[in-house]
């Protein structure tokens, strides 16, 4: 399971960067929103990987990490999602606005690299 | 926690929120109470600064305990002497900006007041918590305001850099979860005392992934206090954005350099064994390196706001390297020119503007000349004596200002930004003893730096003022000259009083040398009981 997930946040960001380095404004959007899942699974996975352990307390466990997840990257990880989802909003508003005064979805404006 | 100065530490945050939200609930037609509210805020802010900046002087520590959760589980507010000083720079520079904004460039767009209100909110937050998750959380709120505000006034020019300069923070931020992320991980705990205390028991094992975690968080700061080579946003987004909006970012990189510092003299102090002093000469390598590239930025800059933008790029420098060098008397030294950076920057982003004006002859109005001309008198471009002629005030006025200004981003006499060199180069003379191809170089460098400031700022001035002859009297508003006489004020009373600001730098910085006071306020503040009350009986 942990390699699987390394993998999978290794493509997630691999092609995130390669978006971002992109010249088309979409293109950096989506490279920046495929970074941000990358990191919120890297957030989710240091919590350490389990099957069937909630985070939330049962009668009769006793309160170990042994029986339970970690339930603060859980947390934190909502946050970030929340927060990366706002902000790449607030990236799309800039994007239009951009598209609309230069006419170009390039980064830099240039009319037709 | 019955202390009523307890109750203050929040305040900086719980004020601008509540301010924002009145602002956004009075309409367009009562635009006077908003100024009103905002400039009121504003110095409500000041005035609760400079209470706590007095509270923490004697050397305690104010530790405010969220939802009276104990340290290391809830969320802590703290203020020391550090935050302390930066939320006075807040209240200062934000004070000036708010004043100024009302003579025009609050009306230039919609919601401007809550926005303002919003990023100081997130300044004043990310000073004062004690936690690593609260800080991002603080970091992407004044985020979040300050896009807004650098689009402030639309056009090409501020959505293009204003688009670099989004794209340049969104990754920054994902650096500082992956950082964050990865310092959980090891350590188990985000407050930063906790973090401090715990790290000398890392394992063995887990110390290079320590340090690549606390490495890839540092970036994110670092793109935040512009060291090169990341800070090709800087530049562009600053000059672009509205004379009050770039006076507020002049506070964003120093924002960056203080979260580094502050992360820093606690995790990686003398205390912390092998780990110790990690990354140092990152630190003073990076400082160094952008100190040069804004002393040549400031000489290669003929605009105005390219100049004001390349002068943070200094600071930020002179920052980075000095603090990293780490010895207490430079520590003091660049805290203390890290005040005189901060308001003269500002002083300098909201003159730009001002300055502007007299090329413009539309803006303008014609200064009243005597129209006789003798054939003995030396005369101008247009036929009219140069001699005897009355110089307009507001010209006279922004002269003055500029020359301030100018001797305080240069560093000469008589103003403060030359103490605050000079402090800085004794104590670099001072630390050559120990790594000297450091300390020499940077006092070269600040050298240099003072130098092309001069000749930069002295060839603007004359274009500005000297090559109009003084014959074009700019139109400035009351609420303009009184933000940046507010602002130069500040400057002159702090280099008057000299020496209790030194002192208090001083006794900053020997604080952030002895972080375990900091450790123990935090961690030994303990959650005030209440009384518990009997719950209702829920009905069946």
């Amino acid at each position: 399971m942990e390699v699987l997930l390394a993998l999978a946040i290794g493509v997630l960001a691999a092609s995130g960067v390669w978006l971002i380095l992109r010249p088309r404004t979409f293109q950096v959007v989506m490279g920046l929103t495929l970074l941000s899942y990358a990191v919120n699974l890297f957030i989710f996975s240091t919590g350490s990987l389990v099957i069937d352990r909630p985070p939330i307390l049962r009668e009769g466990l006793p309160p170990t990490l042994e029986h339970y997840t970690d339930p603060l990257p859980q947390s934190l990880v909502l946050t970030a999602i929340v927060i990366g989802f706002a902000t790449t909003a607030l990236f799309l508003v800039v994007l239009m606005a951009s598209r609309g005064l230069s006419g170009t979805d390039h980064v830099d404006g240039d009319p037709d690299p | 926690m019955n202390d009523p100065v307890h109750s203050l530490a929040l305040m900086p945050i719980v004020l601008p929120l509540v301010s924002a939200a009145i602002l956004l609930a009075i309409g367009d037609k009562r635009r006077w109470l908003r100024s009103l509210v905002n400039i009121l805020a504003t110095l409500a802010g000041l005035a609760i600064a400079v209470l706590l900046l007095r509270a923490v002087d004697e050397g305690r520590i104010i530790v405010y305990l969220a939802s009276n959760w104990a340290a290391p589980f809830g969320i802590v507010l703290v203020v020391d002497r550090l935050s302390a000083l930066m939320l006075l720079m807040v209240g200062l520079l934000a004070a000036g900006a708010a004043v100024y904004a009302e003579a025009g460039w609050a009306r230039a767009g919609a919601y401007f007041h809550p926005l303002f209100q919003i990023h100081l909110l997130g300044l004043n937050g990310a000073f004062l918590t004690g936690d690593l998750f609260n800080l991002f959380v603080f970091f992407e709120v004044l985020l979040a305001a300050s896009y807004g505000l650098q689009l402030h006034g639309s056009g090409w020019t501020r959505v293009r850099s204003g688009m670099h300069y989004l794209a340049a923070n969104l990754l920054a931020s994902l650096m500082f979860l992956v950082g964050l992320a990865i310092l959980y991980g090891i350590v188990g705990t985000l407050n930063m005392a906790d973090l401090a205390q715990k790290l000398a028991a890392v394992p063995e094992h887990d110390r290079g992934l320590l340090h690549v975690g606390t490495a890839i968080l540092a970036i994110a700061f670092l793109v935040k206090a512009a060291i090169w080579p990341l800070n090709a946003w800087l530049v562009p987004a600053y000059a672009a954005a509205a004379a009050p909006v770039a006076a507020l970012f002049v506070l964003m990189t120093k924002m960056g350099v203080y979260a580094l510092v502050r992360l820093w003299t606690l995790i990686y102090s003398a205390e912390a064994g092998v780990s110790a002093y990690f990354g140092s000469g990152v630190l003073v390598a990076g400082g160094l390196v952008t100190l040069a590239f804004g002393a040549f930025g400031l000489l290669a800059s003929i605009r105005l706001e390219r100049i004001a933008a390349a002068s943070i790029l200094v600071s930020s420098g002179t920052l980075l390297a000095a603090l990293g060098l780490d010895s207490v008397a430079l520590g003091g030294a660049a805290l203390y020119y890290l005040a005189s950076a901060t308001l003269a920057g500002g002083a300098l982003f909201l003159l730009v503007e001002l300055a502007k004006r007299t090329s413009i002859e539309g803006g303008a109005q014609p200064a009243l000349v005597e129209d006789v001309v003798d054939e003995d008198d030396n005369l101008d471009d247009q036929q009219l004596p140069l001699v005897g002629r009355a110089v307009p005030v507001p010209v006279a006025m922004l002269g003055l200002a500029f020359i301030a200004c100018a001797l305080l981003v240069a560093g000469l006499p008589p103003l403060w930004g030359f103490l605050a060199k000079l402090a800085l180069m004794r104590a670099a003379v001072d630390a050559a003893a120990g790594v000297p191809i450091a300390a020499w170089s940077l006092v070269v460098l600040l050298l240099l730096s003072s130098l092309f400031a001069t000749a930069t700022l002295v060839r603007a001035g004359i274009r500005h003022f000297w090559s109009k002859g003084g014959r074009i009297a700019p139109r400035i508003k009351a609420a303009e000259s009184i933000a940046v006489v507010f602002l130069l004020l500040a400057c002159v009373l702090l280099t008057v009083f000299a020496e209790p600001a030194l002192r208090y730098a001083d006794r900053t910085a020997a604080s952030l040398q002895a972080p375990q006071a900091y450790v123990d306020a935090v961690l030994g503040s303990r959650a005030r009981l209440g009384q518990i009350e009997d719950l209702p009986a829920v009905a069946p």
